[in-house]
């Protein structure tokens, strides 16, 4: 057994989801990520269960491991009991971990999600919040959007009287306390220090790639660019 | 086959007494269906539904886009059970689909791994000074929904049936993946025969349409349609869903995910600019409803009240065939009647060429 294996495997989604995959390709055949990408979570099962840390690494540094959409759709599907989901999951936490995911395009990506989402959360304590959620960013979120957008506060006070502010109701304001506790929270389980990984590795990363450290170009180059052309 | 089914997945929802758990998206895009499950459950049921000023998201979006430890979610989680028992309940119940298979993953994971939850609890404790409680039972709104749908019957203002011919509406109902494909044994019906959007269709006097690609997502994908450059693959995955079920006529699209229910409804405006394709009658879109604002048809509730001005796709063709008697000039009112313009048309509803946007760009 390798050292990466060993890794990987020190995660329970890990252990959970890693059975004794038998190549059947039901989980290809489900996942909405095959059907879209060049990808096949039964391929990676097969890899992983190998347990060679010369695939696991090239797993980590690549592309593939991040097509996947965690809809979960392959879990109750494998006859085995194998989730192959999961083992992404493990696969791209170790990843970041590691540092490798700056070497592949859609690794890079964690970053501007860590300064969207990752912010939003430390800052707001919700995933998303509406002045966030730019039209010019969202054009798919079309015209309707754009109205609840410029019109916020009018819209939210219909069905919400504590919008952008304390006590109950959708769209309040979480109080300093809760915010601490937050904050707290992701000191002492290993969120933070995850969340300066990814902005720790990324910098280099960008730097090796001439841009200016990890700043904005870098962040919106790697928000924007398809790059499934070339993968 | 189906009947017999979904009856061997069956779980206990508690009657009354809820903690209340809110959702990142259904808060974003339907904070009229949030209003409206806490006002159908008070006012119109006269249940006890707490509604906490001191929870957070759960991060779960983080989560699935891997930016969030487990560990950390995990500790999250606890401090949201702990809130619940702070304030003298036990019945937790989730708004969000991908939060209530949070819920349920964590808790099965403390059961079979005990030593993540004494971890956890060690971290609960050292950060905020609680302490974890787990709750009696965990359900989904929707389970609440469904639990209560005989009651919600019995005060039925508006049937799901077809005004001018008395035909029971063709609704397609579409499960969010993350309320039993997770867990099969915590969704009502589990994962392939799920019950608990159909058996309020069927409570309410409408038809549930079965079709090709029922099961498959709805394309959130997490980081697929997060970050810009991957979007796609969710807008594709939609796509595959509505071409899927348009030949069979649907009236309307039902969800228990706040995320399904916002993509199904927004990559109908995008598919409509980009190629001028719609999928309901007369070269409309499908309105896409949540189950709240679905129950709050049915008891009779204003469309604006609940929020059905938010869709990308308008419902006014729905609310006509439900014979729903409805006000146009109040739908974009703000507080104290004030008109705040309306929205730019879009080619979703029938106005070709007039949009804001020219989403090929």
């Amino acid at each position: 057994m390798g050292k990466l294996f060993d890794k990987l495997y020190e995660d329970i989604r890990v252990r959970e989801g890693l059975k004794a995959c038998m190549n059947c390709g039901v989980c290809t055949a489900i996942c909405p990520a095959a059907e879209f990408y060049d990808y096949d979570p039964r391929q990676i099962i097969s890899a992983v269960q190998m347990r060679d840390d010369e695939t696991i690494e090239a797993l980590l540094r690549s592309e593939t491991i991040w097509y996947c959409g965690q809809c979960m759709s392959c879990r109750p599907r494998c006859p085995r009991g194998n989730t192959p989901g999961y083992i992404i999951q493990g696969l791209r936490t170790l990843s970041q971990r590691m540092g490798y995911f700056v070497e592949s395009a859609r690794g890079r990506q964690q970053l501007a999600l860590k300064r969207t989402i990752g912010e939003n959360i430390m800052k707001s304590g919700y995933c998303l919040v509406p002045r966030n959620i730019s039209p010019d960013l969202h054009p798919e979120q079309g015209t309707v959007w754009r109205w609840v957008f410029d019109n916020d506060k009018d819209i939210y006070a219909r069905f919400t009287p504590s919008y952008g502010r304390e006590g109950a109701g959708a769209l309040r304001r979480c109080s300093e306390a809760t915010m601490q506790e937050l904050h707290r929270i992701f000191e002492v389980s290993g969120g933070k220090e995850f969340f300066d990984d990814i902005e720790r590795y990324s910098e280099q990363k960008a730097r090796e790639m001439g841009y200016n450290g990890a700043d904005e170009n870098y962040m919106m180059d790697v928000f924007t660019q398809n790059t499934l052309a070339e993968e | 086959m189906r009947r017999t089914k979904w009856e061997e997945y069956q779980k206990d929802i508690a009657d009354d007494k809820y903690y209340y758990a809110r959702s990142c998206i259904r808060q974003n895009f339907f904070p009229g269906s949030e209003k409206a499950f806490l006002d159908i459950l008070r006012n119109d049921l006269g249940k006890d539904i707490f509604d906490d000023p001191l929870h957070t998201s759960c991060t779960g979006i983080g989560y699935h886009s891997d930016i969030v430890p487990f560990e950390t979610i995990m500790t999250v989680v606890a401090r949201q059970f702990a809130l619940m028992h702070e304030a003298g309940y036990e019945n937790f119940t989730s708004s969000c689909i991908t939060s209530f298979g949070i819920y349920t993953e964590i808790l099965n994971t403390w059961e079979e791994f005990p030593e993540t939850e004494e971890r956890t609890r060690e971290n609960l404790f050292k950060a905020t000074g609680r302490e974890l409680v787990k709750p009696k039972s965990l359900a989904h709104t929707s389970d609440v929904i469904f639990h209560l749908r005989k009651e919600i019957a019995e005060r039925m203002k508006r049937p799901l049936v077809n005004a001018l011919t008395g035909e029971p509406l063709r609704v397609v109902e579409h499960i969010g993946c993350h309320y039993a494909k997770i867990f099969p044994k915590s969704g009502i019906g589990g994962s392939e025969f799920p019950y608990v959007l159909a058996g309020m269709i069927e409570s309410w006097g409408g038809e549930v349409v079965d079709y090709p690609e029922r099961r498959h997502c709805c394309g959130f994908g997490f980081r697929n349609y997060l970050v810009q450059a991957n979007r796609g693959y969710s807008v594709a995955n939609s796509q595959k869903k509505l071409e899927s079920m348009a030949p069979y006529r649907p009236d309307f699209i039902v969800c228990n995910c706040p995320g399904c229910s916002m993509f199904l409804d927004k990559w109908q405006y995008t598919i409509a600019e980009m190629e001028g394709t719609t999928y309901g009658a007369h070269g409309h879109g499908i309105p896409v409803l949540t189950y709240e604002e679905m129950a709050g048809l049915v008891l009779g509730y204003d469309p604006w009240e609940l929020g059905m001005q938010m869709h990308a796709v308008d419902v006014e063709p729905l609310l006509e065939k439900m014979g729903v008697e409805y006000d146009p000039s109040t739908k974009y009112l703000g507080p104290k009647g004030k008109y705040i313009g309306k929205p730019a048309a879009a080619a979703v509803n029938c106005s070709a060429g007039v949009t804001l946007y020219d989403i090929k760009k």
